[in-house]
């Protein structure tokens, strides 16, 4: 899934001479009426509003952005929230990678299935993700574990919704990955698990990462599997932005923007991490 | 590449095996299925009296309308930005494309609640504004797909970019050197080469803005038969205790989008094998 935007591997943009002034651009007339219309929507539709968020947050003074941390309930909604999404990134990075390896190089009747398992979460409205684990976890459970309602109801709610994540970063750069080199580090000597720490692992990291951050991101900011599934019961499972709606149905916007503007902060500092992440795989390929 | 013959799969090939296998049975496909077995738990009751209540058939004809409307601009735009960000040169090139992936990791309530801030009628920016030339955005269609629109922004995008990428500009630039426009150019020469990626984007834009929920409860206000989805339905069905009418809406949700993923990876595998 992962987006590479450097139009080609930097080794074949030779600097320009020294004296030499490279263009800014390159845009023809009718890229350029292109680049402003799709800029112009992009502003009206993401930028604009996004930026609503933080001035309506600055608006109420530094004491504005403290506010919703102040707030106790708020407070533990944000702590819960970053607990659980951090635990649950964790939980994917190890079975994301192990499900990637599976995919990759196990063989087995039924996987074309599991392929398209992985997906699925990805794919299905949000508060239907509630409906369908509220079916196997909720009251009546048919395995006796009724996790609805109580506060490990966001961790399973946050597993399903974050599961693709991982595995579709890792996959990709697993299927690339020159097996010549484990096998001879295995005749080498070395055993299985020296051949993974040492040679895939660190192939696979930035991957990982990647898939990481957006877990993680998604997370975070994780609304509508959890409506029906978690009950949103104050200081024991009730997520942040859950806080943000209900600040928003109170009409108390300032206190809303400022809860969002720390989502926000988190969401930007994913981007930025995927952008260094991609950047770093883009010129090593 | 030449199948390689491979080492009998040792021990820890099996128990892998076995941990992935249990993981998504138990997170997924057990939790999955019990969903359609609920919904015929009485046969296609459920269904039918989802299809024939007037309330519903507006809902889904709601979300049918924003999901489609909302693919629409975002395949242009996301074909566009593609093309924009792989073939040409200018400054802010490499902060756009990083922004382009915003959409994905923002919280769908703050997407609500900021196009709330800039469009809502009574105190947004520009809202009052547009609600005097007549037009509402918040609490009306408008602004369901705008919601719509945002959370599926970059879906396009991160199929094209790496196709375009991968195929290089020389084709495009032999066209042009031949005289073609650069009108005949994209239709005849870069939208076919194009063509699968921007199906696939198209499907899971679809697929994604069928299911939006959050950032439409925020600004949707849910006024029954005219500004609810049919995501806010399966919700408030839920909560009045009619389990069997959200099950029922929520199959068919469920049934899109898993059609959708089964329709995108046979495409692939078929593109595949060529």
């Amino acid at each position: 899934m992962s987006v590479q935007l450097e139009p080609r591997p930097p080794s074949l943009t030779v600097g320009p001479a020294p004296r030499r002034r490279t263009p800014s651009h390159n845009l023809t007339r009718t890229s350029g009426i292109g680049l402003g219309l799709t800029m112009t929507w992009f502003s009206l539709l993401v930028l604009i509003p996004l930026a609503a968020v933080v001035a309506t947050a600055a608006a109420g003074g530094p004491d504005g952005f403290g506010r919703p941390v102040t707030n106790e309930q708020t407070a533990a909604a944000i702590r819960i929230t970053v607990l659980a999404a951090f635990s649950v990134t964790l939980v994917n990075v190890v079975m994301g990678t192990m499900i990637a390896w599976v995919l990759v190089r196990d063989r087995f009747p039924g996987k074309a299935l599991l392929e398209l398992v992985i997906d699925v979460p990805f794919a299905l409205p949000t508060i239907v993700a509630g409906l369908v684990l509220l079916s196997l976890y909720g009251n009546d459970s048919p395995l006796g574990l009724e996790l609805a309602n109580t506060g490990w109801s966001i961790y399973l709610a946050f597993l399903f919704v974050t599961l693709p994540f991982v595995v579709r970063m890792v996959q990709p750069v697993l299927e690339e990955l020159d097996q010549e080199v484990e096998e001879a580090a295995a005749s080498l000597g070395a055993s299985r698990l020296t051949t993974f720490r040492r040679i895939v692992l660190p192939a696979l990291a930035p991957a990982i990462a990647a898939g990481a951050a957006l877990s993680f991101a998604r997370a975070v900011g994780e609304y509508g599997s959890l409506v029906l599934l978690s009950g949103n019961l104050p200081f024991e499972s009730e997520v942040t932005s859950v806080r943000i709606l209900s600040a928003i149905e109170n009409d108390n916007r300032a206190t809303a923007a400022a809860i969002a503007t720390l989502l926000l902060v988190i969401s930007l500092l994913v981007i930025v991490v995927l952008d260094v992440v991609q950047r770093r795989v883009a010129r090593r390929g | 590449m030449a199948e390689r013959t491979r080492p009998a799969p040792g021990p820890t090939t099996y128990v892998l095996r076995v941990l992935v296998i249990t993981y998504l049975v138990l997170l997924v496909i057990w939790p999955v299925s019990l969903v359609v077995t609920n919904t015929f738990a009485n046969g296609d009751e459920a269904l039918r009296s989802i299809l024939e209540d007037p309330d519903l058939v507006d809902a889904l004809r709601l979300t049918a309308v924003a999901a489609v409307v909302a693919t629409a601009i975002n395949t242009v735009f996301g074909v566009t930005v593609s093309l924009l960000l792989v073939r040409t040169v200018f400054p802010g090139k490499r902060i756009l494309s990083a922004l382009m992936d915003l959409p994905l990791s923002v919280s769908p309530i703050v997407v609500g609640l900021a196009l709330v801030l800039v469009y809502g009628g009574r105190n947004g920016w520009f809202g009052p504004t547009l609600e005097g030339a007549g037009l509402q955005v918040i609490f009306s269609t408008p602004g369901i797909i705008m919601a719509t629109a945002f959370v599926s922004l970059p879906l396009v995008i991160r199929e094209v970019v790496p196709v375009l990428q991968e195929l290089g500009d020389e084709q495009e630039q032999a066209a042009r050197s031949l005289g073609a426009s650069g009108r005949q150019t994209f239709w005849r020469i870069t939208l076919p080469s194009i063509k699968w990626a921007v199906v696939y984007g198209v499907v899971l834009t679809l697929a994604r803005s069928l299911g939006e929920f959050g950032a439409v409860k925020v600004v949707s206000g849910n006024v029954l038969g005219e500004t609810r989805t049919a995501t806010l339905a399966v919700e408030e069905k839920y909560l009045n205790f009619d389990q069997e009418g959200a099950y029922a809406i929520a199959f068919l949700l469920a049934s899109v989008s898993v059609l959708a993923i089964v329709v995108v990876s046979l495409l692939r595998s078929r593109e595949a094998h060529r």
